[in-house]
C-alpha cells in the first residue's frame, strides 16, 4: 500500500514538474529578452493561482517546491534569490509593519508562515487570502519589469561622448544601458570579450552592431592587451552577494586587470538579483550555481567540468547600478539588510 | 607660609589690609572686579607655589566678605586642615570628610557665577579654600599622575558639565570632578599607579596590588556585598573576558535585586536606579567597564524605570529578574548557538583555523564544528602577559581537536599554511572597527598581506554606539608589573620604577579597521563590517 502510494505521488509530482517546466520554457521562449528569474516569477505567480491547497502550509511548502524546480532547470542565481524574493513579497502583507522584527535567516519562514496565518485569520478565508497574495504578486511582477528600464536610465549618463567601454559575455541589462545611451545620440565604442566556452560575447557583437555602435570583440586573453584603450568597463551579473559579484567565468580577472590599470569597474543588476550569500573566496561558490543544472544531473565528476561562474570580492567593484538607486558594493549589505528583514 | 607673601604686589601688612576691608565695604561690587583682575595677573605673572595660594586666599577670604567679623574665623580654618592632612601621607578615608564640605563648592561655584555676586565672592572663597586643601594633598600623596599642581580653577572658567566618553586622567578639573562623584556616592577613589606612557597619560593605570577593596570601611553599608565581591574579581583578573564579566554583572544585579527593599515614600523605578549608580561606579573604579557591561546596565537601567509605579513590589522584583534570566539567555546564550550554527557553514573538511587569545565565542564555535564531524586543524596564537591562548589550547585539546600552539612572534611563519582567521571581539564600533584583545589586529593586517579571510565573532549585544579610528583615545592600561618576568633566577625589569626615562605600558585592547575584516558572523547572520550602523538603526528602532 506505501509503495503504491509514493509510486502515486511520484507520478503526480512528476506531472506537475512537467507542468511546470513547460511553462516556463514556453515563458522563456515568448519573450526572449526577459531575464530568466522574470520568466520563474511569472511561472511561479501562474503556479499560485492554480493551485488548489487548501492551507497555508501546504501553499507555501508548494511554492517552495515549485521554486527548488525552477531552479533545476535553470541554475542561475537570479532565479533562486528571484524566487526567495517573490515569496517574501507575497507573503509580507501591510500587518508586517507592526509585526516586524530582526529574525535570522532561517527564522524568516517562521515569519512568512506566521504572517501568513495572521493574514488568513484576518481575512476568514484561504481564498482572500490567496487572490491577496496574487495581486501582490502582480505587484511585484510589475515592478521587477520596470527594474531593467530604471537601471539604464541611472546608467547612461555615465557614458559620455567619446566613451570606450568595455564589457564581458552576454548580458541583456548592459545591452539595455547601451541601447540608451545610443538612443541619446552618444557615441562610444565597445569592445566585447569573446567568452568561452559558450563564445556568448558574438551575440553581444550582433545585438550591438544592429545599434550601429561600433564594436570589436576579443579574445577572453586579450583583457590586459586592451584595458589602456579603455576608459570603463561595464558587465551585468548573474548574481548580486553581500561580499561581491558573481558573473560569467573571466568577470574576476578582468576586475583585478582594471584594478591594476585603475580603471572603473561597473556593474549593472536588477534588484531581485541580490541574495543572502556571502562567499570569501572562489572555493565558497555553491556548486549548484557554478555549473549549468544538466551538467550538474549527468556528470558524475565535478572537477573535469569547468565553472560557468566566477566570484568578484567587492574591493575590485567601484559601483553598482541597481533599480535601487547607484550603490558602493558596501551599501549591498545595507539594502540586501532592508530587502530580507 | 605667610612668610612669602611679600612678592605680592597687593600687600597684607596691616593697616593695608584695614583699608583695602573698608574699601570693600563702601565700594562693594567694583572692588572685587579689580581684585578678580589682580588675582588673574598675578597668576599668570607667577608660578605660585601652595603657600602663595594660600595667602590669595586668605587675602581674598578678609576682603571679599562684607562683614568683618566673617574674614577672621575664614583665615582660621585654614591652617587647620593643612596640619591634619600632614600626617595622612596615605589616601584614606579620614581626609574625605574634610574635603566633603568643600567639595561642593567648585561645581557651585561656577554655576552662580552668573547669580548674585555676594554668593559668588562666598563661592570663590570656599573654592580657592578647598583647592588649597587639594594641592596640599597632591603634594604629600604618592607620586601620581596627580603629580601636577592643581591651579585654582578660575572663577569665569566654564565648568564640565558631565563626563566626557573618554578618560582624561591627566585634566585636573575632570579628575576632580570624579572625585567629587565619588565622594558624593562613599566609593574610594582608587590612584593611579606608577609612571604613564605620555601618549596613555589620559587613562587610568591601577596596581593590582592594591585593590579598591583595601580602602572600604568596614561594614560597608552604601555597596552590597555581591558587588563587592565582583569588583574584587574584576580588578584581580578572576573574572576575565567580555562575556564572563557580562554574565557575572548581571548574576550580582540579580542578588541586588532580590535583596533590595523600596524604602517608604519611594518609588522602587526611580530608587533602584538610583541605587545602582553607586555599584557602577564602583565596578568602573575596580576594571573600566567594558562595552557589553555598558550595554547590558543600559538594558536594566531601561526595564527598571519602565516598572509601573502601581506594581507590587514582589512582582516587579520578580519580573526585573525575570527579564535579566531572559536577557542572558537570548543575548548570549541562544546568539552563540546561531553563531555557531551560521560559522560552522565557513569551517570546511580540511581548513586550517587560526585562532588569537581566548575567545568563549570561538571556542564554542570550533566545538560545535568538532562534533559536527568536520575535520579541521587550530593553530591557537598566543601573547605575554596575559598567556590566555593556554587557556583556548586547554578547551581545545580537551575536546580532541588537534591543535598547534606558537606566540605572536610566529605569525608571519605559519600564515602561509592557514586557510581562514577566527577572530571574537570585545565589542564593534559603530563605523566598523573591531576593539579586541590587543594584537588583534596585528594578525588581522597579517592575513590580509596573505590574503587569508579574517571572519570575526560578535554577538550583537557587543554592538556600540562609539566611533573611534585608533587605538590611543580610549583603551585600558593593566598593570604594568605583569610585564616584569623572571628567568633563570634574574628578574630584569625589577627596578623599573626607578629609571626615570623608562616607562611599561601594558595595553588591553587595540582597534582593527574594517579593511582587513571580511566577514562579520552575528546572531542576525553575516553581515560585511561596514554594515555594523544598519544593524544598530534597526535595533535601536526595534527598542
Amino acid at each position: 500500500m506505501v509503495t503504491c502510494y509514493n509510486i502515486i505521488t511520484i507520478a503526480v509530482n512528476e506531472c506537475r514538474t512537467q507542468k511546470l517546466v513547460e511553462y516556463f520554457k514556453a515563458q522563456m521562449r515568448k519573450n526572449p529578452d526577459m531575464a530568466s528569474a522574470v520568466a520563474a516569477i511569472r511561472t511561479l505567480l501562474e503556479f499560485l493561482k492554480r493551485d488548489k491547497g487548501e492551507t497555508i502550509l501546504g501553499l507555501r511548502e508548494n511554492l517552495t517546491w515549485a521554486t527548488d524546480c525552477l531552479t533545476g532547470v535553470d541554475s542561475s542565481v537570479a532565479v533562486s534569490s528571484g524566487g526567495e524574493l517573490f515569496l517574501r513579497f507575497i507573503s509580507l502583507t501591510s500587518l508586517e509593519h507592526q509585526v516586524c522584527c530582526l529574525l535570522p535567516w532561517e527564522g524568516v519562514c517562521d515569519l512568512t508562515l506566521a504572517i501568513a496565518n495572521l493574514c488568513f485569520s484576518v481575512f476568514q478565508d484561504l481564498s482572500r487570502c490567496k487572490k491577496v497574495m496574487e495581486e501582490r504578486g502582480e505587484l511585484f511582477l510589475e515592478k521587477i519589469s520596470m527594474s531593467r528600464t530604471k537601471v539604464a536610465k541611472l546608467c547612461h549618463t555615465f557614458i559620455k561622448d567619446g566613451t570606450k567601454i568595455l564589457t564581458h559575455s552576454y548580458s541583456r541589462v548592459v545591452l539595455r544601458v547601451l541601447e540608451k545611451a545610443a538612443a541619446e545620440k552618444k557615441r562610444f565604442s565597445v569592445y566585447v570579450t569573446e567568452s568561452q566556452p559558450d563564445s556568448a560575447g558574438r551575440q553581444m557583437a550582433e545585438a550591438l552592431r544592429k545599434l550601429n555602435v561600433p564594436v570589436t570583440v576579443v579574445l577572453d586573453a586579450a583583457v590586459g592587451y586592451v584595458l589602456e584603450k579603455v576608459d570603463l568597463v561595464i558587465i551585468g551579473a548573474e548574481g548580486v552577494v553581500e561580499s561581491g559579484l558573481y558573473h560569467k567565468i573571466g568577470t574576476y580577472q578582468m576586475a583585478v586587470c582594471s584594478k591594476a590599470h585603475n580603471k572603473p569597474f561597473y556593474v549593472v543588476a536588477e534588484s531581485f538579483k541580490f541574495v543572502r550569500l556571502y562567499p570569501l573566496n572562489q572555493q565558497d561558490v555553491p556548486d549548484k550555481f557554478k555549473y549549468k543544472a544538466d551538467t550538474l544531473k549527468t556528470v558524475q565528476n565535478l572537477s573535469e567540468e569547468h565553472p560557468m561562474i566566477d566570484y568578484t570580492p567587492p574591493s575590485l567593484i567601484t559601483l553598482l547600478f541597481t533599480d535601487l538607486g547607484v550603490l558602493t558594493p558596501s551599501a549591498v549589505s545595507d539594502e540586501l539588510i532592508k530587502l530580507y528583514l | 607660609m605667610r612668610s612669602h607673601h611679600h612678592h605680592f604686589a597687593v600687600s597684607t601688612d596691616g593697616p593695608d589690609k584695614n583699608d583695602d576691608v573698608e574699601r570693600a565695604k563702601c565700594e562693594g561690587k567694583e572692588m572685587t572686579k579689580e581684585e578678580k583682575q589682580r588675582l588673574r595677573k598675578e597668576k599668570k605673572q607667577q608660578k605660585k607655589s601652595k603657600e602663595k595660594k594660600d595667602d590669595a586666599a586668605s587675602q581674598e577670604s578678609e576682603k571679599g566678605k562684607k562683614s568683618d567679623g566673617k574674614s577672621s574665623p575664614a583665615s582660621q580654618p585654614l591652617p587647620k586642615p593643612t596640619t591634619q592632612k600632614a600626617p595622612s601621607a596615605v589616601p584614606a578615608p579620614a581626609p574625605f570628610p574634610m574635603p566633603a564640605s568643600e567639595a561642593p563648592a567648585p561645581a557651585d561655584k561656577p554655576a552662580k557665577s552668573k547669580a548674585e555676586l555676594k554668593a559668588e565672592r562666598r563661592a570663590r572663597q570656599e573654592a580657592d579654600r578647598a583647592s588649597k586643601q587639594g594641592s596640599k594633598k597632591g603634594e604629600v600623596g604618592p607620586q601620581a599622575s596627580a603629580g601636577k599642581p592643581k591651579a585654582p580653577p578660575s572663577e569665569l572658567q566654564p565648568v564640565v558639565k558631565r563626563l566626557p566618553e573618554h578618560m582624561q586622567v591627566d585634566n585636573p578639573d575632570v579628575l576632580k570632578k570624579l572625585a567629587k562623584k565619588l565622594e558624593r556616592q562613599q566609593i574610594p577613589l582608587r590612584l593611579d599607579y606608577g609612571y604613564k606612557v605620555s601618549l596613555f597619560s589620559h587613562l587610568h593605570q591601577y596596581s593590582r596590588k592594591a585593590p579598591l577593596t583595601q580602602q572600604l570601611s568596614i561594614p560597608s553599608t552604601v555597596i552590597h556585598p555581591a558587588i563587592v565581591r565582583l569588583g574584587l574579581q574584576y580588578s584581580q583578573g578572576i573574572v576575565a573576558g567580555s562575556n564572563a564579566r557580562s554574565v557575572a554583572l548581571l548574576h550580582a544585579f540579580k542578588q541586588v535585586i532580590s535583596d533590595y527593599t523600596t524604602p517608604p515614600n519611594e518609588e522602587l523605578s526611580r530608587d533602584l536606579v538610583n541605587k545602582l549608580k553607586p555599584y557602577i561606579s564602583f565596578l568602573n573604579q575596580c576594571r573600566p567597564l567594558s562595552a557589553s557591561m555598558g550595554n547590558a546596565i543600559k538594558y536594566i537601567k531601561k526595564e527598571i524605570s519602565n516598572i509601573p509605579s502601581q506594581c507590587k513590589e514582589e512582582e516587579a522584583k520578580r519580573k526585573l529578574l525575570n527579564c535579566i534570566e531572559c536577557y542572558i539567555n537570548e543575548k548570549i546564550i541562544l546568539a552563540a548557538k546561531a553563531i555557531a550554527k551560521y560559522s560552522i557553514e565557513k569551517i570546511s573538511d580540511g581548513d586550517v583555523i587560526l585562532v588569537y587569545g581566548c575567545s568563549s565565542l570561538v571556542n564554542h564555535i570550533l566545538c560545535e564544528a568538532f562534533e559536527k564531524a568536520i575535520k579541521f586543524h587550530v593553530i591557537v596564537v598566543d601573547s605575554r602577559p596575559r598567556l590566555e591562548g593556554r587557556e583556548a589550547l586547554r578547551r581545545l585539546v580537551q575536546r580532541g581537536i588537534s591543535c598547534t600552539y606558537v606566540l605572536i612572534s610566529a605569525v608571519s611563519y605559519i600564515l602561509p599554511e592557514v586557510s581562514k582567521v577566527f577572530l571574537g571581539a570585545h565589542a564593534l564600533l559603530a563605523n566598523g572597527y573591531v576593539m579586541s584583545r590587543v594584537g588583534t589586529s596585528q594578525i588581522a593586517l597579517v592575513a590580509k598581506a596573505f590574503n587569508v579571510p579574517v571572519l570575526v565573532c560578535c554577538e550583537t549585544y557587543k554592538f556600540c554606539d562609539r566611533v573611534q579610528t585608533d587605538s590611543f583615545v580610549s583603551n585600558e592600561l593593566d598593570d604594568p608589573d605583569d610585564l616584569i618576568v623572571t628567568r633563570k633566577g634574574k628578574t630584569q625589569l625589577e627596578d623599573w620604577q626607578q629609571v626615570d626615562s623608562l616607562g611599561l605600558l601594558n595595553l588591553v585592547y587595540d582597534v582593527t579597521p574594517p579593511d582587513f575584516v571580511d566577514l562579520v558572523i552575528t546572531d542576525l547572520g553575516m553581515i560585511p563590517c561596514t554594515s555594523v550602523p544598519v544593524v544598530l538603526r534597526v535595533k535601536n528602532v526595534d527598542q
